[in-house]
């Protein structure tokens, strides 16, 4: 046995717990805005990762227990059910969970080997193969004339056979949607935001939702399990992106709070793009990787073919992490004061 | 006025477990039935034994002499006689048996005649070969021989000389109780040390964790007829590592892959600076230090203990409890693991620290590594141990070693954040070794195919010349024969058909020389010539790292200290 002996009291599943409990806040805002609908996609997809997990454990010839308790597949299996619609129906969140966790995490080589983040890769297949299930966002309580109950979610989720009707009249276009319908539909930015599910800032409900994930990743930040590097890099990306289109056209490209208080984008600066294990490791690539990320987002969003640009922009950044680690090894104790003119000094 | 001081990167915080043994009094352990010294206590070249087995010998007595320049003597640490020159269990990580001495002590530890350096009158070269023969080593760890540090070397002088009293190690009290109890001694080793430096600063760095023996060097400060400061430095591990010492105090960094020297400053542990006074100014040779004995054991405290003493020894005296699950020569954090409690106490031997579950538990099973850079936020050389990890366990060393592998410390910061347990720094020596290894394999093999290519030319040789004899040989009794046949020429003509005979040898040489230069080059390695440019620039990549590992190892470490 090699020293050291003794260890700092840390583990994985410390760190993963935490993301989870940082997630909760989130979770909360969500019941309370939009429903308990999200507490079924959450289990179904909790359950289906835990499933996934195991069985590819056993096949893998790994232990099962050291690496369930590590809870990364129930971290996975909430970044995306947090995602996706809170109406989607079952098939769709167990297809993308089996995805993130099967092909994503274990046939990349499993924790700590994918490149890609699985949630993510699951999101986007899911978005490319499903585009129309992929819209069934039930609508803010607030403006929602008949809000859903536990069961009535559950029975949309699983039963599919929910009266067509019914379906239309608890479900809208997210905020991120109508502005793009509008302004394909050659209304102004202005014009698409007088109508109601327009809020202070994001949506209704929606800029609450980010905000709560905002304090999640503060939280998160405030417990140094993720770094300032990446949220505020990524949030100044999109900031900087939409600013600049904003300010020379207001008529065509939504303002830059609109696009921040998306809560794709918190939970995307905090909780997504902060994975380590497919994020960039130096602090100058922690930057380069959240900004990016930012920028790819408002670039996605504004002339890409889906709603939101957070899942691919993130995935695009995943791919260049080699390269930005690579470019962006710090200097060392004793150093050249130029690392990068002299690799070997 | 206060020092300004700085900070260093990364480190760790880990419990200190300093009380259980610095608030007991200093004693000495009793002399043992036997002592075990072994020959390779320090960096360097072992010590050649100078007695027999059967020699009686007396305290403080040269059994084993230095071998060249970086060595240092081994002394006997009492009286007695020598039993046995054999290989014996040493305190090492490798776990190997060593060559030891072996003595057989008659209790009435009689000392040798013991006379005092008259430092300041003596040449400088002539003192630090008796420090070398007096067995002189740094105490901080890492043993490298003190004389040869006290060399200032090209530069003549060493602006800066730094004494270390960091002990930032958890569980180690030596160095504590040493500047409690022996301040002015090592004053006194500092006053030697200056001397042979020329320096001109001289600071003490002490962690503030040992307010007391703050005080007593300080007291001990103002009773010197020269300058030294006594500086507390935040309690920060490894901040009493040299190269973070020396930031701490200074703000300098050593330069990668140089020494502390190149930048003016030199680094001793307190404990050397009290062995060098004990030998200039008492005559004494370092027989022994003071251990820290601590951990699971009923009476945690420390002992000034001769080298050579078995730590089991030791662990009784300390009050040996059940439950003990393994033994440790120095800290939890760089500490060695020891393969039996019969090993002997050496001039390394700062601490023997007794495991038990409770204290040390078993180390969980080690997750894969999941990137999240704590290691390298933990890491006070600055380096990505993450990578290096990776690159490690592919056997990438090449790669390793590009992302600055020789400039970790191995000291234990990354493995004790890592939240995957993966014991990472064991991964960093293993990568050293291995390419130590392969250098030594590559160098043995050039050298091998060098002899080859000399033996192939000089049997060429030896067949040319031979030829070439014989054929002048002919060609001398043609000419005769024929001079014969012409006895009446001109003087001149037969000094000429000479000089045509000189040269045509000369011209028979020559081609042989050629031919034999020819022959050379088809025997060199073929599998250099006509390769792509991109091969040739790994060749030479690879080539220049090679001369950086070759550097590496043939150099002095840069300093004793360990953290």
């Amino acid at each position: 046995m090699p020293a050291p002996f003794i260890l700092d009291r840390s583990s994985v599943t410390q760190v993963m717990a935490w993301v989870l409990v940082a997630l909760l806040p989130g979770v909360a805002t969500y019941v309370w805005l939009f429903g308990p609908g999200i507490l079924v996609t959450l289990s179904l997809a909790t359950a289906t990762a835990l499933a996934a997990e195991a069985a590819m454990l056993k096949t893998r010839g790994y232990p099962a227990k050291p690496f369930l308790a590590d809870l990364s597949a129930i971290v996975t299996a909430w970044l995306l059910a947090l995602s996706l619609p809170s109406l989607a129906p079952w098939w769709l969140i167990v297809t993308g969970t089996l995805f993130a966790i099967v092909v994503a995490k274990h046939l990349y080589g499993g924790l700590g080997q994918n490149i890609f983040n699985p949630a993510m890769v699951g999101y986007a297949v899911l978005i490319v193969s499903f585009p129309v299930q992929m819209t069934q966002w039930a609508g803010p309580l607030e403006l929602t004339a008949t809000p859903l109950s536990l069961t009535q979610s559950a029975s949309v989720i699983f039963g599919g056979d929910f009266p067509k009707a019914t379906l239309d009249a608890v479900t809208m276009a997210t905020p991120l949607d109508a502005l793009r319908t509008g302004l394909l539909q050659q209304l102004t930015v202005d014009e698409v935001m007088t109508r109601s599910i327009f809020g202070h800032y994001g949506g209704v409900g929606f800029e609450w939702l980010a905000a709560a994930f905002l304090l999640g990743g503060l939280l998160l930040w405030a417990l140094r399990i993720i770094s300032w590097q990446v949220p505020l890099a990524f949030l100044a990306g999109i900031w900087l992106a939409a600013g600049f289109l904003h300010f020379f056209d207001a008529g065509r490209f939504g303002a830059p709070w609109f696009h921040l208080f998306a809560p794709s984008v918190m939970l995307g600066a905090f909780f997504i793009a902060t994975d380590p294990v497919t994020g960039a490791t130096t602090p100058r690539g922690k930057l380069i990787f959240g900004f990016g990320a930012g920028l790819l987002t408002i670039i996605i969003r504004t002339w890409g073919g889906f709603p939101d640009g957070v899942a691919f922009a993130i995935l695009l950044m995943n791919l260049s992490v080699p390269l930005i680690d690579a470019w962006t090894q710090p200097r060392i104790y004793g150093g050249a004061k130029h690392p990068d003119k002299d690799p070997s000094a | 006025m206060s020092r300004t001081l700085f900070t260093f990167k990364g480190g760790v915080h880990p419990p200190e477990h300093k009380t259980e043994s610095n608030t007991q009094p200093i004693h000495s352990a009793p002399l043992p039935r036997h002592l075990v010294i072994p020959l390779s206590q320090h960096i360097g070249n072992p010590a050649k034994p100078v007695v027999n087995v059967g020699d009686l010998v007396r305290k403080g007595q040269m059994i084993a002499a230095a071998d060249g320049y970086i060595s240092a003597a081994v002394h006997a640490s009492s009286s007695g006689t020598v039993t046995a020159i054999d290989m014996q269990a040493v305190p090492h990580i490798s776990g190997l048996h060593d060559l030891c001495i072996t003595l057989e002590t008659d209790g009435r530890d009689e000392w040798i005649e013991r006379t005092p350096l008259d430092y300041l009158a003596m040449a400088p070269t002539e003192l630090r070969m008796q420090l070398r023969d007096m067995g002189l080593a740094g105490l901080g760890g890492a043993v490298f021989p003190s004389a040869v540090k006290l060399d200032p070397g090209a530069a003549h002088f060493c602006p800066t000389l730094i004494i270390n009293g960091g002990e930032c190690e958890p569980w180690i009290t030596c160095d504590d109780l040493l500047m409690r109890h022996h301040a002015d001694d090592i004053l006194q080793g500092v006053a030697v040390m200056r001397h042979l430096l020329g320096s001109t600063e001289i600071l003490i760095g002490i962690e503030d964790n040992k307010s007391e023996a703050i005080a007593a060097m300080q007291a001990a400060a103002t009773r010197m007829d020269f300058a030294v400061e006594i500086v507390p430095v935040p309690a920060h591990y490894p901040g009493g590592g040299a190269k973070q010492m020396i930031q701490v105090l200074t703000g300098k960094e050593v330069p990668s892959g140089k020494l502390s020297t190149d930048i003016g400053i030199q680094v001793f542990n307190v404990g050397t600076a009290h062995a060098l006074a004990r030998a200039v100014h008492h005559g004494e040779p370092l027989i022994s230090r003071l251990v820290t004995v601590t951990g699971h054991v009923q009476r945690p405290q420390n002992f000034e203990v001769l080298i050579g003493t078995p730590m089991r020894t030791l662990i009784t005296l300390a009050g040996e409890r059940d439950g003990t699950t393994g033994v440790l020569m120095g800290g939890p954090m760089m500490g060695v693991p020891m393969p039996s409690l019969d090993v002997p106490v050496v001039k390394a031997t700062n601490c023997v620290l007794v495991k038990s579950a409770e204290l040390f538990p078993p180390l969980p099973r080690a997750m894969p590594c999941i990137r999240c850079t704590r290691c390298a936020d933990a890491c006070p050389a600055e380096l990505q141990p993450q990578e290096l990890f990776r690159f490690a366990k592919a056997g990438d060393f090449g790669r390793a070693q590009e992302y600055h592998l020789f400039d970790c410390i191995e000291c234990g910061c990354c493995s004790y954040v890592c939240p995957s347990h993966i014991p990472l720094v064991d991964y960093y020596r293993y990568a050293k070794s291995e390419i130590w290894a392969r250098e030594k394999e590559k160098r043995a093999s050039d050298l091998a195919r060098e002899r080859h290519e000399f033996r192939q030319f000089r049997i060429e040789r030896e067949k040319k010349e031979k030829a070439e004899k014989l054929a002048a040989k002919a060609h001398a009794a043609r000419a005769h024969a024929a001079q014969e046949q012409t006895p009446r020429t001109e003087p001149g003509a037969g000094e000429g058909a000479a000089s045509s005979e000189a040269d045509a040898r000369k011209a028979l040489i020559a081609a042989a020389i050629a031919r034999a230069q020819a022959k050379k080059a088809e025997v060199a390695p073929k599998n250099t010539d006509n390769v792509s440019p991109a091969t040739q620039r790994e060749i030479e990549e690879i080539e220049a790292r090679r001369a950086k590992i070759r550097e590496l190892a043939r150099k002095p470490l840069e300093s004793e200290e360990k953290p």
